[in-house]
């Protein structure tokens, strides 16, 4: 019997959402990486975070990347720009969170302004997944920043209605936060392209676990999400994902006890960057487009990672 | 094609022998349809039996293993692409690069670390088992072989082109089944031969899947069946590619040339000890069966036992936590108690919020076979009249005898039930509907 290769083409692709002045994401006919049987034409986007507030909590590791810049955005997006080489930024708008400095829309849609004025790459922006807060940051940030294409979310059930009006208005891609589950994921695509956020508008962000805590929960979702799309056909799934990942990485316990409380596990700073570069090229195994970082090092990892990737013979 | 078990049935000899292992030749033709057994573990099974039942029952990957004891590692049985369809069966076993190119004391260091490592995650005990000896000299790779058994018990690869160097080293040690590593188109009879001489497995090696087809057609017709494939693949893409594709001709073409798990070799990919870890992440993600890493840093090992877990846990059954009180941050008589459920992802979500938070606390993890707190209280596990005896028989009323409990916000409507229940003059107090709100909520709590 000789060998064949079993070469599967797909129905579907992923429709290409348009970030910023001329970011692509998604757009890919096939299984992530599956080069030989079909294309990839943007490769997987890593945006770096970028915080509105200091973040003193941090493990040391990401901690004294950032200490420089921790209090002035537009130099920390800067700083991911010039000298990480960021593809993107994603803004955080921790500041908003109505349990810690709950700060105005105002005031978040002005930083949103002045980042975005500063750096050449897109942008994306984060809320803090409080849907009556969001609701109003995001409108504003919208309104603020019209026909500028920066991708605004979490968008959920609860305030689809409110963010998915203001971004029809103002041009803006809305990512979609569902809690890893194929058919909420979908519902939401649904609901929006009812409301009338174009299809080409629209990301999906489908929870992210990390290493240890649940990615392999948002693993399976995501192969799932893109069986429905590529071999299923089904384009209401057709819409690129989001793993806002960092947040998670960096919580976890591996990436922030000290080798002194756990000798057994070693260099911290190593398991960190590691927890979150590992995390990563996970998810780009089971379909990411967009990737939230953190870490320098984890970045340049998983961009080597993605190269290799993309080198078949 | 594949039969059903009753179709197997048939062909059995239906004695209920149970010399297979099973009760009773049903049970035995639902493991063979399942992939699960082999036909050869029926002593009386028929010839004609045999001839139509082989190809059809042996299962799409073959079942391999490698070491003996503790540190046995069993690769293969996969019946899937996609782990959410059943399940991955068999974790990668992890292993380390013993060369004779290092000095005695890195060997020692490395035998060390691998009969010693070893990490306990949601209740499992994860470690690296394989040792992959490569040596060009039959005295050094037997010599080696022989003190990696010795010190670690590992589970061994022996790596030469020589295969007069494979037989010294593996003859001392075949009840320890070590792989041989690797039978090429050059030496496939010679390395096979000497395989099924020593009955332990062999490892067949070439730099294209056309090519490795071939070797694996070889091995099929001379009724091989512990053999491990390695594509060569050089690239993270290849690995991909090459990892993809023969999985994909195992399971759904049941291309026996291909039906074996693999091998692969991230330690010869990058000097960057990182990337390394990283690349290795692919293998484990992608069925690799076999991955070899240059050394044993247990900041780049532990990672990636996790993602072996993480990949190859049942997706069907939630993993759960025991039940039982966490003690988080050092908790003492006053510390809050905090109850929910043992599903192990709420588990972890909120025990790292709590920790995060940096108070003190006591958190109650109760047994609902393994469901969120919703999913439980909409199923009446997770109701008052579960959780009250649970906690009084708990023991947590010696350890903080204040009795304040905290709910999660998602459940409030069961509060004053709950408090009924405890009765005592037990305190109910409802928390946050969100993981992420608990460290507001708890320092808040302690201020009070």
């Amino acid at each position: 019997m000789s060998f064949t290769p079993p070469v599967e083409k797909c129905k579907g692709s992923i429709r290409e959402v348009i970030v910023g002045a001329e970011g692509r994401v998604g757009g890919e006919n096939t299984f992530p990486f599956h080069l030989w049987e079909g294309e990839m034409p943007n490769a997987p986007m890593i945006a770096m975070e970028v915080y509105d507030e200091p973040q003193p909590e941090w493990p040391e590791a990401v901690r004294k990347v950032y200490e420089d810049v921790m209090d002035d955005p537009v130099a920390w997006a800067k700083k991911c720009q010039d000298e990480f080489k960021a593809d993107a930024i994603c803004l955080q708008l921790r500041s908003t969170d109505p349990n810690g400095s709950d700060a105005s829309p105002e005031a978040a849609a002005e930083t949103v302004k002045s980042v975005a004025d500063a750096i050449d790459i897109p942008l994306f922006v984060y809320g803090t997944s409080s849907p009556d807060k969001d609701a109003e940051v995001l409108k504003k940030v919208a309104e603020t920043m019209p026909d500028s294409n920066i991708p605004i979310g979490p968008v959920d059930e609860a305030n689809h209605r409110q963010i998915g009006a203001a971004a029809m208005g103002y041009k803006n891609p809305v990512v979609g936060f569902t809690s890893m589950d194929v058919n909420l994921a979908k519902q939401l695509n649904v609901l929006m392209i009812q409301l009338g956020v174009p299809e080409d508008k629209l990301i999906m962000d489908p929870t992210t676990g990390a290493l240890g805590y649940g990615l392999e929960y948002c693993y399976s979702i995501m192969e799932r999400d893109r069986l429905a799309a590529l071999m299923q056909g089904d384009d209401k799934m057709q819409m690129p994902i989001l793993n806002n990942l960092a947040p998670e990485t960096w919580k976890a316990k591996e990436s922030r006890v000290s080798e002194e409380e756990e000798p057994t596990y070693g260099d911290v700073e190593t398991r960190g960057i590691l927890w979150e570069a590992i995390t990563a090229t996970t998810l780009l195994l089971s379909g990411t487009d967009v990737l939230v970082m953190r870490h320098p090092r984890a970045v340049e990892l998983v961009r080597t990672a993605v190269e290799g990737l993309q080198a078949q013979s | 094609m594949a039969l059903s078990g009753l179709e197997i049935f048939k062909l059995l000899p239906k004695t209920n022998c149970k010399e297979c292992g099973q009760a009773t030749c049903m049970a035995f033709a639902m493991q063979l349809a399942a992939g699960k057994a082999e036909l050869d573990e029926c002593p009386y099974v028929s010839d004609e039996a045999k001839a139509q039942l082989g190809e059809a029952s042996a299962p799409p990957v073959r079942k391999v293993t490698i070491g003996a004891g503790d540190m046995a590692v069993t690769i293969g049985e996969e019946t899937v692409l996609y782990r959410h369809e059943k399940r991955f069966e068999n974790m990668p076993g992890l292993g380390v690069l013993i060369t004779d190119q290092m000095d005695d004391g890195q060997v020692d260091t490395l035998l060390g670390q691998l009969k010693d490592m070893e990490f306990n995650y949601v209740g499992q005990d994860l470690r690296p088992r394989v040792a992959a000896i490569r040596a060009a000299d039959g005295d050094k790779l037997a010599a080696l072989a022989a003190k990696a058994d010795e010190q670690a018990g590992a589970a061994l690869v022996l790596i030469s082109d020589d295969v007069a160097a494979l037989k010294a080293a593996a003859e001392p040690l075949k009840d320890k089944k070590p792989l041989l590593y690797a039978a090429t188109e050059a030496n496939f009879d010679e390395v096979s031969a000497l395989a099924k001489e020593l009955e332990v497995p062999f490892a067949i090696k070439a730099d294209s899947l056309e090519k490795l087809a071939d070797l694996g057609q070889k091995a099929v017709d001379g009724d091989f069946k512990e053999v491990v494939l390695d594509p060569s693949s050089t690239t993270l893409g290849d690995v991909l590619k090459d990892q993809t594709l023969i999985r994909r001709a195992a399971i759904k073409k049941t291309f026996r040339p291909l039906g074996f798990p693999t091998i692969g070799f991230p330690c010869d990919m990058t000097d960057d000890k990182l990337q390394e870890a990283v690349f290795a992440s692919t293998f484990i993600a992608k069925y690799a069966g076999i991955i070899i890493l240059s050394d044993l840093d247990p900041a780049r090992v532990l990672p990636l036992l996790y993602l072996g877990q993480n990949i190859y846990t049942d997706p069907q059954r939630p993993m759960q936590m025991d039940e039982g009180i966490y003690e988080i941050n050092d908790p003492d008589a006053d510390s809050p108690i905090l109850v929910t459920t043992n599903f192990s992802l709420t588990y972890f979500t909120v025990s790292s919020e709590v920790e995060a938070s940096k108070v003190p606390a006591w958190l109650c993890v109760m047994d609902v076979e393994g469901q969120s707190v919703l999913t439980a209280w909409a199923a009446g596990k997770f109701v008052a009249d579960a959780i009250a005896p649970f906690l009084k028989k708990s023991g947590i009323e010696e350890k903080a005898p204040h009795k304040k409990l905290v709910i999660p916000g998602y459940v409030a409507q069961i509060s004053g039930e709950l408090e009924e229940e405890l009765g005592d003059g037990w305190e109910v107090q409802v928390g946050v509907r969100e993981a992420a709100d608990i460290p507001k909520y708890l320092r808040q709590w302690s201020e009070n």
